[in-house]
């Protein structure tokens, strides 16, 4: 027992030497500077001490520090007490539940700051979530369910009472070109595109409701997913598509004077008589704008969604499927007007995208000083061509 | 049966990330996916204090009513959980959760999201309970073996606290009480709407 006593004290002599003579070879010693890391070393002596440094001898020491500086009696005393600071919670800081609710309020995001690389975790809560949880089950429900079904139903009423629109002289049998194979093509692909990308988008907000009690969740989850892969690639062709429908035809669909008139003689379509047109009638021209108007913000808020936080944050992501989603809902409403009259709404429409021939009868109706160019065009010497039975 | 929930302590957090660590290590989370994070606000300044957070598993959870293919359910001890075999990865729970819980992995083209993965509170999902299946798709499953959150169970200073509601409210009122001081429950009042007095 004594002995390991003995051997207790000799190692505790021992460690405390140890330490002091770390503390005075720490000293610089005027020469290079020697690179040392004397502090743990010094600390984890301590600490296992336990009680700080044991004296070695009972002689006074020479007190550390500058040896001219007069000892310093007591602390000063403060004139006035100084009060103890509130605890670290309570130092004028609203507490979790206050502070969510001021950010709710103001639309704010309580967010700070994250050791990991991906930012958009650095948002603690954002209340904004609710709100376009709002928008994506109530509003975009109802916006879209009254736009689609609404369209569905005015045009089955717009049937039934003025049923199919012929061209009031008949079919002449006489054709001429309307739209190249070049615009024919590329309105088939927008139009593809479109449709595919459209069911696949109806999908996401309504399949909950309508297809998934019909055809189970394994089934709806396949269907769905495979919308998603459709959605994601069309958008690219879709987009091409828009371009070259922008550059092909454009420039016959410049609003004029002749618009105003069509406008207001109800375009031969709801009211009587046929208003004269070029290329492009007022209700074409519209359609053309909105196609291309509200098909580019719909791509390019389809851009963001698909490439999740590359240009933008949540608040960012929330308002592009906002946008995405109201504007397409509406194009779905107003490309059904468009496939209507294109399809069973008006007789010869439809083979200006098909073989592009129409007929003449159905061109001096609709396109009155449209057809008047082409037969001017026709007419026209071909250039270098030299005449029947010159020379 | 209990109500589960979590409560940070913001008094307490060191933002030691161990909870973050547990929960990667103990579910096999691949990499670039959080469960879990650790954010720090007001950061240097006076009044900094960091919080732990994951999917709060609402009551009228978000996420599940978003969701286009309806993969959500919750279970009985109020956990909310998901199908991956029905999830198609769209987003819209991330778009709707106000803690950002949602996580993606990074497949195939564009930004293309795979299936979400989320805290399930070590509760697995909807395969057996503590199948091979259920690991790979959801990790441990540690409630079905009568034992509370890896995270919370792991914290150094018991700042993150799981499981019954009332209990955990409890014991952080007794704390607050104790020391004078408390920041509240975050997160309670936008996952529970309700609030814990500090």
């Amino acid at each position: 027992m004594s002995r390991a006593l003995l051997g207790a004290a000799l190692a505790l002599s021992l460690l405390a030497g140890g330490a002091q003579a770390q503390q005075t070879s720490g000293q610089p010693s005027g020469g290079a500077p020697e690179v040392q890391a004397p502090v743990p070393e010094v600390g984890a002596g301590r600490g296992r001490l336990g009680s700080g440094q044991v004296p070695q001898t009972t002689e006074p020491q020479a007190p550390t520090g500058a040896p001219d500086a007069p000892p310093v009696a007591a602390a000063p005393t403060p004139v006035t007490p100084i009060p103890a600071p509130p605890p670290l919670g309570d130092r004028d800081q609203a507490d979790a539940a206050e502070l969510e609710l001021q950010a709710t309020l103001r639309g704010q995001r309580i967010s700070g700051r994250i050791s990991i690389p991906n930012a958009t975790a650095a948002n603690l809560i954002q209340p904004a979530g609710r709100e376009w949880r709002e928008f994506h089950n109530r509003i975009l429900t109802w916006v879209g369910g009254v736009a689609v079904l609404g369209m569905l139903v005015i045009l089955a009423g717009f049937f039934l009472v003025k049923g199919r629109i012929r061209p009031e002289a008949g079919m002449s049998g006489r054709t001429l070109l309307r739209f190249n194979l070049l615009e024919r093509a590329n309105h088939w692909m927008v139009a593809s595109c479109f449709v595919v990308l459209a069911l696949s988008g109806l999908n996401l907000t309504f399949g909950r409701h309508v297809l998934l009690p019909v055809i189970g969740p394994e089934a709806f989850t396949a269907v769905s997913a495979a919308g998603k892969i459709a959605h994601n690639f069309l958008a690219f062709p879709f987009t091409l598509g828009l371009v070259v429908m922008f550059l092909l035809w454009v420039r016959d669909n410049i609003p004029n004077r002749l618009d105003i008139e069509w406008v207001k003689k109800g375009g031969g379509f709801i009211g009587r008589g046929h208003p004269q047109a070029r290329r492009f009638n007022a209700g074409q021209k519209g359609m053309f704008w909105i196609t291309i108007l509200g098909g580019g913000l719909v791509a390019a808020s389809g851009y963001v969604l698909v490439f999740p936080f590359t240009v933008t944050d949540i608040a960012g992501q929330q308002w592009a499927h906002v946008v995405h989603g109201l504007l397409t809902v509406l194009m779905i409403a107003a490309i059904l007007a468009h496939i209507y009259i294109g399809s069973i709404g008006m007789e010869g429409a439809i083979d200006a995208m098909t073989t592009g021939q129409v007929d003449e009868n159905w061109a001096r109706e609709h396109h009155s000083l449209w057809l008047e160019e082409e037969r001017v065009k026709a007419r026209a010497p071909v250039p270098g061509a030299k005449p029947a039975g010159a020379g | 049966m209990a109500r589960m929930k979590f409560l940070c302590d913001s008094d307490r957090c060191i933002e030691c990330n161990a909870c973050v660590t547990a929960c990667k290590n103990e579910h096999d989370v691949p990499w670039g996916i959080n469960r879990r994070r650790v954010v720090t606000l007001n950061d240097g300044k006076p009044g900094e204090r960091s919080i732990s957070m994951a999917c709060m598993h609402c009551t009228d959870a978000p996420c599940a009513a978003v969701c286009p293919v309806s993969c959500f359910y919750t279970t009985a001890d109020a956990i909310v959980l998901h199908d991956k075999d029905l999830c198609i990865g769209c987003g819209y729970c991330f778009y709707a959760c106000p803690f950002g819980a949602p996580q993606y992995p990074r497949v195939g083209n564009f930004g293309g999201r795979g299936k979400m993965d989320k805290c399930t509170y070590c509760a697995g999902g909807p395969q057996q309970d503590n199948s091979p299946a259920e690991y790979l798709q959801y990790g441990a499953n540690r409630i079905a073996e009568g034992k509370l959150p890896l995270c919370a169970e792991m914290c150094s200073t018991k700042a993150l606290l799981a499981g019954d509601g009332e209990i955990i409210a409890s014991i952080y009122k007794e704390r607050v009480q104790r020391r004078g001081y408390g920041s509240g429950a975050w997160g309670w009042r936008t996952a529970y709407r309700e609030t814990v007095p500090a």
